[in-house]
């Protein structure tokens, strides 16, 4: 997968904050761009597309200056090669879905046509779609044609600015398997923004979080998410952690798939679909996750997993802490009262069982055995 | 039957002012409905000024500007040879004045309708901005186009108090239907008053009638 490099310092007084950014990225594979709603986000990609011509700073792409506010450099939108799906799709009302690929593709360098018509209409599974116009498209139909008629300009980079926002449950997760082969069939560096951390813990790479219009944290997945700060950003109920598994195999009989963690094993409803020795990325909720001293015997909890204590963090004024254990190289997180922690002497270096009541499987599988 | 040259003359006027207006009123609309400049206004009421001001006035200034004496006047004798005022061309650039709100204004709404989102889409898929402007605000702005065009022709059809000033009732060349009317009441001769009266008439409905139903039939997709 190839790498870019983005080098970014921007500074823009938005209305309740200014958005300050000084970054330089290796874009490769998915880079989620996350944080609450109103942190400067969608900005951000408005600045890479050009569409901010008042932002101060300097934008530079791979060797390329596309914006230069101390030498009067700016690079207008049409000459720079970055496609931006916006989180309404903004597909033209006048032209039918072909009239919409077909206008990105024919305004695309000709030399640089490296990405076929046919193939992003089979990618996004368009074909029936062609002849419709965009009113009759229903709302995650419409993202995939925005995503679709954006791939057509042959971008560089590519931006996503909250293609799911709009989508109920159900289309979201028909849409999800669409953006997440972008960047392995297509080959283009993805800038995605999100509110959402279940969207980021399944396609991201690597997440950049920005609050209040300046970049908060930044790393790679899923090692981000496993780290005890990250509390504010993904809230108590949805809070967890994110850890990379094998799949060893399934057992029919019981409709389960056994999985390797470090080394540990643990088990989760079947999801068929996986192959033995696939890389999956599975996210399990602090809340699903209790402790003990010793390995419980005569308990319906089946993944019972042996791992150290990194941290505890009482949540003053509340009932809870959050203890972050290590298995392996990896970690999950436990919420438990603060009352536990301390009958318990929950310390850093305590051995104790993670006992976890169910993993959720993001089915972004990272290395597909098959393949 | 009565005379048909005023008719002939007078659609051509208001084709012309039509066409041309297009020409000029479609970017100056499109740089008002994107402009943040501070010279928005002076400009946004300089096209409204005809809605408000008596033609008397508007011909009189027009006259002023066209006739032999001014500069402009005096530039058109000496390129053409002809005057402006009391001139076929003099009567159109005066109607191209007095019509420019009916062009201006709907064409602005209907680019303000359309707004940024679609031409950033199309900036992003590499249009450029004149690519973007007439393949995507223009038909956007379908509608708009069509009102625009619609009003500025009939309301140049009924213009009476500028032709009066600046092009007299020269048959052939200014004499359009609301100055023959005019005549002809003057000469007490009702019925060809009646007759380009009742013609007008008709016909103005009859355009209108059409744009309405035609809209009411085949609503412009501009949702």
């Amino acid at each position: 997968m190839s790498v870019r490099q983005l080098q970014l310092s921007a500074e823009l007084a938005l209305s309740d904050f200014t958005l300050k950014i000084d970054e330089e990225i290796a874009l490769s594979g998915i880079t989620a761009l996350f944080g609450p709603s109103g942190s400067g986000k969608s900005t951000v990609l408005r600045i890479l597309a050009g569409l901010e011509g008042r932002a101060a700073g300097r934008v530079v792409f791979e060797d390329t200056v596309w914006a230069d506010s101390a030498r009067n450099t700016f690079v207008p939108p049409h000459r720079r090669p970055v496609g931006l799906v916006f989180q309404d799709g903004r597909l033209f009302p006048h032209l039918s879905v072909i009239g919409n690929l077909r206008y990105a593709e024919s305004r695309s360098p000709a030399e640089q046509r490296a990405i076929g018509f046919d193939q992003v209409v089979d990618a996004l599974d368009l074909a029936t779609l062609l002849e419709r116009k965009p009113d009759g498209l229903s709302g995650g139909e419409k993202q995939r044609v925005a995503l679709a008629r954006t791939i057509l300009s042959q971008p560089g980079l590519l931006l996503l600015d909250e293609p799911l926002s709009a989508l109920d449950v159900r289309r979201k997760g028909e849409l999800l398997p669409f953006i997440e082969k972008v960047p392995d069939v297509f080959d283009i560096p993805t800038i995605f923004v999100s509110h959402a951390v279940d969207e980021v813990a399944r396609l991201a790479d690597q997440a950049i979080i920005l609050v209040d219009g300046k970049v908060s944290v930044r790393g790679e997945l899923p090692e981000l998410f496993q780290q005890l700060d990250m509390h504010g950003f993904t809230g108590n109920f949805e809070a967890g952690a994110v850890v990379e598994a094998r799949v060893t195999g399934h057992d029919a009989e019981y409709k389960l798939t056994m999985l390797d963690l470090d080394g540990r094993k643990i088990q989760m409803p079947m999801v068929a679909s996986l192959n033995m020795g696939d890389q999956v990325r599975l996210r399990i909720r602090a809340r699903d996750v209790s402790l003990a001293l010793s390995k419980p015997e005569d308990m319906s909890i089946r993944n019972c997993l042996p791992a150290l204590i990194e941290e505890v963090r009482a949540e003053p004024n509340t009932a809870f802490a959050e203890v972050l254990v290590r298995i392996g190289q990896q970690a999950l997180r436990a919420r438990i009262t603060r009352q536990s922690a301390v009958e318990l002497k929950l310390e850093p270096g305590g051995e104790v069982f993670a006992l976890v009541k169910s993993v959720s499987f993001d089915r972004r599988v990272l290395i597909s055995a098959r393949a | 039957m009565a005379d048909l040259g005023p008719l002939w003359l007078t659609l051509k006027l208001a084709s012309a002012a039509t066409l041309v207006l297009l020409v000029i009123g479609a970017p100056l609309a499109w740089w008002l409905a994107n402009t943040r400049s501070a010279l928005k206004p002076v400009v946004e009421a300089l096209t409204a000024l005809p809605i408000v001001l008596p033609p008397t006035v508007i011909g009189f200034y027009l006259l002023i500007l066209m006739s032999p004496n001014s500069a402009l006047g005096g530039f058109w004798v000496s390129v053409t040879g002809t005057t402006l005022t009391f001139s076929f061309t003099g009567l159109l650039i005066a109607s191209i004045f007095y019509s420019a709100p009916f062009m201006v204004q709907p064409l602005q709404s209907a680019f303000e309708a359309v707004g940024r989102g679609p031409l950033e889409a199309a900036a992003t898929l590499r249009a450029s901005p004149l690519d973007a402007f007439f393949t995507v605000a223009v038909p956007l702005s379908a509608r708009g186009f069509l009102t625009a065009s619609v009003l500025t022709f009939t309301h140049t059809i009924g213009e009476f108090g500028v032709v009066l000033m600046v092009g007299g009732n020269i048959p052939g060349e200014t004499k359009v239907i609301s100055i023959a009317i005019y005549e002809h009441v003057e000469t007490l001769r009702y019925a060809e008053a009646h007759q380009l009266s009742a013609g007008l008439l008709i016909f103005s409905f009859a355009v209108l009638f059409l744009v309405y139903a035609l809209n009411r039939r085949f609503p412009i997709n501009v949702s």
